[in-house]
């Protein structure tokens, strides 16, 4: 149920350094982010900006505010969850093949304090119609408490409202394309614009991932010099016939502001179509292709990227 | 002895009847809106029409700033009256929700605080801060009005009631488990002698829609959006009970009502886990659908499911809205509901009988086929993929809670589009799914455009479309029987529009709206309300 309008679009006619500039704002850090292009999921995390724009800080995750246990309790429980639960609720907590349900999302686990909701239900097992049933087990308060503190520990490494405490990393593998179906896609429909000995010489060694490299060549970012996207400009056409060129600073329906080469700026008024005003937005290619690539497309062209060195 | 027994039985009522007299009569709510604003829509139907008209095409040109009120700095003042449970200290407040008028006096909110405002001048009257325990703040949406006394909900979940006259507070009840990481921002409704209360939470939690007596604070009754016990409706559509009850479909946006059909009428939010459904295949009722309830009992009357098994977390949180209209040369009942998923449904808002399905959101890309009861299959393969794939709008959707608006003058439903565009990576690959919003990585790629989008009720076909700037529409929408809609831009302007065709006729930069404009008169002269962040602006005609 996250809420807001994190994203913010890079229209047509819009601008990437806004863009970037009022995603930072909104306080959160962009996942995979991509060197110039829009930080688009800033905000994310702290779910901060639900409404309107602006965010109150996020106070106290998880709701349940407690000290932290004593780990050589911890780790007695750490023990004991192995040898008594881990078969059926997981080593991760999130439930095991033999049906034992998560406990990093049990009304039970989440409302106890030190052991004594957990207890009831060790020492007396549960049989829940329409649930898999536990057996009693037989173990004293000061096991349980260890458990319970164990558990609790865990439930401590959650990271914000909706995200579920951090597993051990999976190494995961982008790179599922055709490089040769990739090659082909990008000679017919990319090399009027780019080449692989030319701006895109070395961009299978760019980026830190396949995954980065991904999403910045999807968002048109990775051409140009160096990967450096140039800035939206635009000519705004007087009615005297004069026309002005600059780097847009803000454009609405009502002005127009463009930076001039000597660092200062003019802004014009705008009513309707007067003065003319053309945008010229590097990326627009680009984001015109956003709704005709296949994830095949995508994922080819990706696996013949990682190769030009 | 008798005679004074007598005496007292025959004063009691009369006694009883004073403690929820004057004040706000519920009644007042089922007018159409015109001279209060005194629920969150304004009136009961979500069209956010107001029938004031001395702002029109005409005379918007000569609106004027009547007052500015800045809420920071007023924490603390004589007037502030504290309360709550924990020990949570005031921080920057920003208001997100509706703004109340009612009998000269505005009531606003933000998470934690409640004010109220001279509508006059925006001078304050009294301030209420709630000391929360902590949880999760993204805001709060407004306060609800029963006679003389306001309701509000707090972050850590308790259902506040205050003295509109004085701002003392008269109980707090916990409405939603804090351990489980609920938390709550709804503005509730008063709908009659119920007061509807919703609550959020992002963790694989039930949803749950609760009706409390405004006079006591007791429990009415409690509706579950997933299926919480065996035999339960909507089981069928979820792998096991244990997946059901942890499988979200959230109630955090107010809904409407229809006082003839007595139907409570409300979307819900997303499926948990949000991303990784691979532990909860099945359509997954009733998240991410409209539901209609009737109000006194909380009995479900109908549904139908506006995203089926969401994988994006495209909660079906919008504001339905109620229309009287004809289709097919035939009067209906109607309701209408623009998604976050980026498709517009209208229905028979008796039964639920499904009327029309259209995609609005020109560049969404999830869906796979429609079946023949109106619902939209999901593409799978617009899932959270390893390799990445590339997903139209993205996680904060085609629009959002933010409301839309209607007028019965043009036809047209007005909604914000947001086309962007994510690539959407799985990042956990276990079969027994994430949790929460868990196991998936998002990266922004552009988008094809921010528009405020014109859609004809009876078709879903869209009749026009304005680009907006600085990344669109961000707060919501008010249409009026002056033939104007306002809404702002997302480079700092308030605008109003011609209701037509969407030309801009009146704005003035005051920064980026962070609620929706409201209307109402106050000593016969209609007034503009917006916020931008802490600071309230109220534009009128002299």
């Amino acid at each position: 149920m996250r809420s807001k309008m994190n994203f913010i679009g890079l229209g047509v006619l819009f601008l990437a350094s806004v863009a970037v500039q009022r995603g930072a704002q909104r306080g959160g850090t962009a996942v995979l982010p991509v060197p110039g292009a829009p930080t688009a999921q800033a905000g994310q995390r702290g779910g901060a900006a639900r409404g309107g724009g602006q965010g109150a800080p996020t106070q106290g995750f998880p709701a349940q505010q407690r000290p932290p246990g004593d780990a050589g309790l911890i780790s007695r429980g750490n023990t004991l969850y192995g040898i008594h639960c881990r078969s059926c609720h997981g080593a991760d907590l999130r439930g095991g093949e033999q049906g034992g349900p998560n406990l990093l999302r049990s009304e039970v686990t989440m409302n106890d304090q030190s052991g004594e909701l957990i207890q009831p239900v060790i020492r007396d097992g549960r049989r829940n119609s329409g649930m898999p049933s536990m057996p009693p087990l037989d173990l004293s308060m000061d096991d349980i408490r260890a458990i319970a503190e164990y558990i609790h520990s865990v439930l401590a490494t959650a990271r914000g409202q909706g995200s579920p405490p951090p597993g051990p990393p999976v190494a995961l593998n982008v790179l599922v394309g055709d490089a040769a179906a990739g090659r082909a896609y990008f000679e017919a429909k990319c090399a009027s614009c780019h080449s692989a000995t030319g701006d895109l010489k070395g961009i299978g060694s760019r980026f830190a991932n396949p995954a980065q490299l991904q999403n910045t060549w999807v968002a048109g970012g990775a051409g140009g010099r160096g990967g450096v996207t140039s800035p939206v400009t635009a000519t705004v056409t007087l009615p005297t016939g004069q026309k002005v060129d600059g780097r847009v600073i803000r454009s609405d329906d009502f002005i127009i502001t463009l930076g001039m080469p000597d660092g200062t700026s003019r802004s014009f008024r705008r009513d309707g179509d007067v003065p003319k005003v053309e945008i010229h937005n590097p990326r627009e290619g680009h984001l015109k292709l956003l709704p005709g690539y296949t994830d095949k497309d995508i994922h080819d062209v990706t696996a013949y990227l990682v190769t030009v060195k | 002895m008798r005679i004074l027994l007598l005496l007292t039985l025959a004063v009691l009522p009369a006694l009883l009847a004073a403690q929820s007299s004057g004040g706000l009569d519920p009644a007042v709510l089922l007018k159409p809106l015109a001279d209060n604003w005194a629920t969150y829509s304004g009136d009961y139907t979500g069209k956010r029409f107001s029938s004031l008209t001395q702002i029109n095409r005409n005379t918007v040109k000569n609106v004027t700033l009547s007052w500015v009120a800045r809420l920071n700095g007023t924490a603390g003042s004589p007037q502030s009256i504290v309360g709550g449970v924990g020990s949570g200290e005031y921080t920057n407040v920003t208001v997100k929700g509706f703004v109340l008028y009612f009998d000269e006096t505005l009531y606003v909110t933000s998470a934690d605080h409640v004010w109220a405002l001279d509508a006059r001048d925006g001078r304050l009257l009294w301030h209420y801060f709630w000391r929360t325990r902590g949880g999760t703040h993204t805001g709060n949406r407004g306060v609800a009005m029963w006679h003389n006394y306001l309701f509000f909900e707090t972050p850590d979940d308790y259902l506040v009631s205050l003295d509109a006259r004085t701002g003392k507070e008269r109980w707090h009840v916990e409405i939603a488990d804090f351990d489980q990481q609920y938390f709550s921002t709804m503005a509730p409704v008063v709908v009659g002698d119920h007061l509807l209360v919703g609550t959020g939470n992002d963790l694989d939690a039930s949803g749950f829609l609760q009706s409390y007596d405004p006079e006591s604070g007791k429990l009415q009754w409690k509706f579950y959006t997933v299926p919480m016990n065996p035999g339960d409706p909507g089981l069928e559509t979820w792998p096991s009970l244990d997946a059901a009850r942890h499988g979200g479909g959230q109630v955090w946006i107010p809904g409407s009502y229809d006082p003839e059909t007595k139907l409570y009428i409300f979307g819900t939010g997303n499926p948990t886990p949000g991303y990784t459904g691979v532990g909860r295949k099945g359509d997954n009722l009733f998240t991410c659908s409209v539901v209609a309830l009737h109000v006194d009992t909380g009995k479900m009357a109908w549904y139908f499911q506006t995203s089926v098994h969401d994988t994006h977390d495209w909660d079906s949180t919008q504001t339905p809205v109620l229309i009287d209209g004809i289709i097919n040369g035939r009067q209906r009942k109607l309701v209408s509901t623009a998604e976050r998923n980026g498709y517009f449904y209208t229905l028979d808002r008796v039964t639920g009988e499904h009327i029309v399905t259209a995609k609005y959101g020109s560049t969404s890309n999830w869906a796979k086929s429609v079946r023949p009861n109106g619902v939209v299959e999901p593409d799978p393969l617009k899932e959270a993929i390893i390799p990445g794939s590339l997903v139209s709008p993205v996680e904060s959707g085609v629009t959002n809670w933010p409301p839309p608006a209607y007028s019965p003058e043009t036809g047209l439903f007005y909604v914000p589009e947001h086309n962007g565009f994510n690539m959407l990576y799985l990042t956990d690959p276990d079969p027994r799914g994430s949790m929460g919003l868990g196991g998936k990585s998002v990266s922004g790629v552009g988008s094809a455009g921010d528009f405020l989008t014109a859609i004809d009720y009876k078709t879903g076909r869209v009749v026009w479309r304005k680009p907006i700037s600085g990344g669109g529409v961000g707060a919501g929408l008010l249409a009026t029987a002056g033939g104007l809609l306002f809404g702002g831009d997302g480079s700092g302007n308030l605008m109003a529009l011609d209701s037509r065709d969407g030309k801009p006729l009146w704005h003035t930069r005051i920064g980026n709206a962070s609620n929706a404009p409201e209307t109402y008169l106050l000593d016969g002269r209609q007034q503009l309300l917006i916020a931008v962040g802490d600071t309230l602006y109220a534009f009128t005609l002299y």
